[in-house]
């Protein structure tokens, strides 16, 4: 088997003016769970149907497992697709949507019973065979969709925002679900979702597209921690971005002296030069202390002043104020000051500190994500 | 109060029901219920009728059948012809603007029934005009291509008449198709595709070719036939008929029919086969402007029999028998119809 089940090379599609997918390069592993996310508009779904075979792309080539398939038809292609409304047959019993495939590839008779019989016990829907799709709800409709693909046994299975008609538990109890029946039955998906949380729990790898391309594409981990663009950064979840300039190497860490000639240390090889680069770190790695008390050696630190505080119950939200004017986002978690008393009010002075490692770096200064992401 | 404002609600729909149920009442229930009295009488205008309950003459039913029964083949050979002309002609057309139409769609709706807006009299009269022996269909398959004999006429065959009737109620076809079809989901199509549902060659090629051979050797055999003579159908014609249909249909079938079509688009579309087949074999049953204006006395439908009797002879009794006997026999049929449609085979159940 080769190593790439999915290959998209410069691939490219415009709809008169509109640029739908600008240029992606592409490459999804066998038994993968690939996800490409981003916001509305982005592209995704035109991607996904470029793979599926319902959209020829205006430039490039798209593989699959080492066959190019670029012009081939739907059904010419070993792929199978979840739609974004299930798309089921209203005509048709939840048997015979599920049979559909196999009749049409000329399975016959007891097989076909067989088969489908092993395909709604998998996803959990015994003795609704009868039913008619009006019959069964929206989860369960998501059910009939995705047996109706996998019991084709395609190379790679498609799936475009395939819980978002569902309603938020249900979305939850879904997504373990797709996980486990994909861990089972071992096929490569390519799944499509403008929830960033989604993505996170599910993917193997996931690549957050913006404007037509993807912007980053890795595991989830290094997305969060280490976004490389500030679209990425917005994107999934807040982060705080700091300006300053690279400023040499101290220990085992870069430097970048900030706008106010605070110097910051960040992990060595995101920053070479003395350029302007953006710095961004993450809400919760940021710590509050009094402004004399003794920070953790070596930390990055901030002086500043609470402009605003907001309890959540968990944990705590805070505005603060550092030099320069520019507002840091803190979440705390409501452990050591847990009492609306006990937390920093407005106006205090407080010093920020974060671990070096917990820094990351913007090369690509692309616009925020903020306006874009829901 | 509150339980009488409720009451009141849910009275509302039948309040406002209440003019069309009263003009059913006076200009359907009366009527007819006049028309069966009329149709169990005896007498005629002259002598006066003896109408139930002085007079029960069920007799005026078999009567009817027996004398009129060509006039009845016609109709139904006729009506059921021009139905199937209607839907071969109509099916293609209102996919092609259901799926193809784009912005054009308003605009070719509207052309398919422009021919309303002139009486359909004048129509089927120009329908004369340009079938007649001097008109310009013979003139150029007769006269400039030379493909048909001189003393060869269209006009007063039943060729005309089944022509005239597909004409006029082609619209009655298209318009039910297009709606039903209009409603099919492409999503649907595109997921049938994506389930392996390629072109459907071989069996589209069976398929078609026997549908096309069965299609134009009824087409042979009903246009030849007329109410007295049946002299066209020689075997030889009809054989020939069936090679031609076969080969078109099998053409058609193997290169335009997808299975996705076929599993989809065809099954989601069958209210609307339902109601256009309706809507046109009904009133082309009846009719008999067509056949009056394009026919000749040999291919006389039962409704210019019916016409004939009630208008000419004032031969009440007869022609009201006639009337229920057409009513029943469309009912039945429409029935029948329904439950070979309604089933699941035909609405794609089974595969
Ligand atoms: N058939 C089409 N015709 C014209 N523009 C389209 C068509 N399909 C998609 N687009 C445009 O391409 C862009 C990407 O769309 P899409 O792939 O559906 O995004 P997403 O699935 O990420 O929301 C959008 O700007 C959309 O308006
Ligand atoms: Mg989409």
């Amino acid at each position: 088997m080769p190593d790439v089940d999915v290959r998209l090379s410069k691939v490219a599609k415009t709809y008169g003016d509109v640029v739908a997918v600008d240029y992606i390069d592409l490459e999804v592993h066998p038994g993968e769970f690939f996800s490409l996310l981003g916001p509305s508009g982005c592209g995704k779904t035109t991607t996904l149907r470029m793979i599926g075979g319902f959209e020829q792309p205006t430039s490039g080539l798209i593989e699959l497992q080492g066959q190019d398939v670029t012009w081939l038809a739907p059904y010419q292609r070993n792929v199978n697709t979840v739609f974004q409304n299930y798309a089921l047959f209203p005509h048709l019993t939840v048997f015979e949507n599920v049979a559909f495939g196999l009749r049409r590839r000329g399975v016959k008779g007891d097989d076909v019973k067989t088969r489908v019989a092993d395909m709604l016990r998998l996803v959990q829907l015994e003795g609704f065979d009868r039913r008619k799709p009006t019959q069964i709800s929206g989860g369960q409709a998501q059910r009939v969709a995705l047996a109706r693909a996998l019991i084709n046994r395609p190379a790679v299975l498609l799936l475009d925002e395939p819980l978002g008609a569902l309603d938020l538990k249900l979305r939850k109890q879904m997504q373990v679900e797709l996980k486990r029946i994909q861990q089972e039955v071992g096929i490569t998906f390519i799944y499509v979702t403008h929830d960033q949380e989604e993505a996170m729990t599910m993917s193997d790898r996931i690549a957050v597209m913006n404007k037509g391309h993807y912007e980053q594409l890795a595991d989830p981990e290094t997305l969060y921690e280490r976004p490389t663009t500030r679209f990425v950064a917005g994107f999934l979840g807040i982060s705080n971005l700091l300006n300053g300039r690279g400023d040499g190497t101290a220990d085992a860490y870069a430097l970048v002296r900030l706008a106010d000639d605070t110097m910051v240390r960040v992990p060595r090889g995101s920053v070479t030069g003395s350029g302007a680069v953006q710095l961004g770190v993450r809400p919760e790695k940021i710590r509050l202390h009094d402004p004399g008390a003794t920070t953790p050696e070596r930390h990055n630190r901030l002086a500043g002043t609470v402009r605003d505080a907001s309890y959540m119950g968990v944990s705590t939200q805070y505005q603060v104020e550092i030099a320069g004017g520019a507002r840091v986002t803190v979440y705390e978690q409501n452990v050591e000051r847990a009492t609306r008393s006990e937390l920093w009010a407005p106006g205090e002075q407080v010093q920020l500190t974060w671990s070096p490692d917990h820094t990351f770096v913007i090369t690509d200064p692309t616009p925020a994500a903020d306006e874009a992401a829901e | 109060m509150g339980q009488l404002i409720h009451r009141y609600r849910a009275a509302i729909p039948w309040l406002l029901m209440l003019p069309g149920l009263a003009w059913l009442a006076v200009f359907f229930v009366v009527p007819n219920v006049q028309m069966l009295l009329f149709s169990l009488s005896e007498g005629t205008l002259l002598t006066g009728f003896t109408t139930p309950p002085d007079t029960w003459s069920f007799d005026n039913f078999p009567g009817a059948v027996t004398r009129y029964s060509g006039n009845f083949v016609n109709s139904i050979v006729y009506g059921g012809l021009a139905t199937i002309l209607c839907f071969l002609i109509g099916y293609p057309l209102a996919y092609g603007i259901a799926f193809r139409g784009g912005r054009y769609k308003s605009l070719l709706l509207f052309l398919v029934i422009a021919p309303f807006f002139t009486s359909f009299l004048i129509r089927t009269i120009s329908w004369r005009i340009i079938l007649g022996n001097d008109g310009p269909f013979l003139g150029i398959i007769r006269d400039v291509l030379g493909l048909v004999p001189d003393n060869f006429s269209v006009i007063g065959t039943p060729l005309a008449v089944v022509g005239g009737l597909t004409y006029e109620f082609l619209p009655f076809m298209v318009l039910p198709l297009y709606v039903s079809l209009e409603k099919v989901d492409r999503r649907l199509v595109e997921a049938a595709q994506d389930l392996y549902a390629g072109p459907w060659r071989r069996g589209g090629a069976i398929t078609g070719a026997l549908l096309g051979g069965f299609l134009a050797v009824a087409l042979q055999v009903g246009l030849g036939y007329s109410q007295f003579v049946g002299e066209t159908a020689t075997p030889g014609l009809v054989a020939l008929a069936a090679l031609v249909g076969a080969t078109a249909g099998g053409l058609v079938g193997a290169s335009m029919v997808s299975q996705a079509f076929l599993r989809v688009t065809l099954p989601l579309s069958l209210p609307g086969v339902f109601a256009g087949s309706i809507l046109t074999f009904i009133p082309s049953i009846g009719d008999y402007v067509n056949a009056h204006l394009l026919g000749s006395p040999k291919t006389q439908m039962i409704g210019n029999v019916i016409q004939g009797r009630f208008l000419e002879q004032n031969d009440y009794p007869t022609a009201a028998a006639l009337a229920f006997i057409l009513m029943a026999a469309i009912l039945v049929a429409i029935f029948v119809y329904a439950r070979v449609l309604g089933t699941e085979e035909l609405s794609g159940g089974r595969a």
